[in-house]
Formats: C-alpha cells, structure tokens, sequence
C-alpha cells in the first residue's frame, strides 16, 4: 500500500489522506491520475495543480519518481514558513 | 557539528539561545542571530495572527539538512534552528536561526543562507487570520529568487 497524505491547502479541500493500492513501477504521476480517477474531478484539479509539490519518505521528489511498497507520499503547497 | 533543531509551539528566549552558542568554546569568535517575528500587517489588512502548521517528521529532517548544508559551505562551529508552530499572535517571535562560527563573514552568510532555504525548502505553511477572515498565505517568488542566487 502506498500512504498518501494532504497538509495545508491541499488537507482542508481533500482530507488528512488516503490510501491506495501498490503495482510494480508506480511513479507519483500515475498515483495521481488514480486518485483522481477513483476519487472524481475535485481530487484531479486539486492534485494536478502544477504548483503542489510531493515528497515520497519525506525527501521532496517529482511526478517521475518511483514507488516502492509501504511510501508515505506527501502532496502540498508551496512551503511559507519562516 | 551537530545542530540543535527545535520545533514548538511554545515561545524561545532569544538571550538563552546566544548564550548557549557563546558557551561553546574559545573558537568562537562571531555570533549571528535572526528572529522572524509576525507582522501586524499584511499589505493593507491588519493581521491578528498566524496559524502555522508543517509536516512531523520532515520538517525536522528539512531543518538538519539546511544546517549541515551550511556547515558544509563555510567553517560554522555550531547552529541552531528553532521554528514555532501553531497558533501566534500578531509580533510574536516565529522563527530563530543562530551560528557561530571563527569570523563574521561566515556567520553572517550561513545565517541569510539557512533563512533563504528555511524559506522555500521547510515543510510550514501560514495561515493568516485577518479583519476578513483567514487565507492560506501564498508563496513569494522573491523567496524562490533569494534561495536561487545560492545556486550560482
């Protein structure tokens, strides 16, 4: 299973997280489109905004990055701390 | 050097954080400090406070890999990154970077340099409560510029 999970923005429109099933070669981008396939159009326009960012393990990565079993993916806005 | 990081809800003695890097030794020869405070204003909008959420875990990871980023870039003997979550008020302390180091110039560079990564690398998010209501406050592109001239 793949851990996903929401902060900020992105956690009041969606929810803290979900969870979703792990294949072999699961790249971010593709954990997206079926999240957004399984969970409708808000879950596609909130994710695919092309300013969130996401980190797999805590490490910020891209959309190309591949899955391993049992990751914990992050998606979020723009950091504003400080 | 190991880094002191520390993220809380609860305020920090800007005098105890200078004085603990003072006592690390005869090497010291230059302390920089920063304190990010909350503005009262935003724009034209009065700001009653912050709330200030991040990411358990990765934060905490992001803020070691940022110090020892600098200690790598210049001879630091000691820094500490202190960053409060939750909710604040309007000229509450927000943030404290602190290093020391041989010379000033270091000092002075590495603290500017950890702030400007702090700023577009550490998993926090604002949210700014104002006169009209609250907003998630978006990310400025002179914070990405600041963290880029690093780069070169």
């Amino acid at each position: 299973m793949i851990d996903v999970l929401f902060f900020a923005g992105l956690r009041e429109t969606l929810g803290d997280g979900t969870a979703l099933a792990w294949r072999a070669g699961l790249t971010v981008r593709e954990l997206v489109a079926a999240l957004a396939q399984r969970e409708g159009a808000k879950w596609q326009q909130a994710l695919q905004d092309e300013q969130v960012m996401v980190a797999v393990n805590q490490e910020v990565r891209d959309a190309d990055a591949v899955l391993d079993d049992g990751d914990e993916v992050a998606f979020f806005p723009p950091v504003t701390g400080g | 050097m190991e880094p002191t990081i520390r993220v809380q809800q609860a305020d920090f003695s800007v005098e105890a954080e200078s004085r603990i890097l003072r006592a690390r030794g005869g090497a010291v020869g230059a302390i920089v400090t920063f304190v990010g405070l909350v503005r009262d204003l935003d724009g034209a909008a009065r700001v009653d406070g912050l709330f200030l959420e991040h990411y358990p875990g990765m934060t905490e990871r992001s803020l070691r890999e940022i110090a020892t980023e600098a200690a790598g870039r210049w001879p630091l003997c000691d820094v500490t990154i202190i960053h409060r979550i939750g909710h604040l008020r309007a000229c509450e302390q927000v943030v404290f970077v602190g290093v020391s180091s041989g010379h000033r110039h270091s000092a002075f560079t590495a603290c500017e340099f950890i702030m400007d990564y702090l700023k577009t690398r550490a998993p926090f998010w604002k949210k700014s409560l104002d006169e009209t209501g609250e907003h998630w406050v978006d990310a400025k592109h002179t914070d990405r510029e600041a963290e880029q001239r690093w780069r070169s």
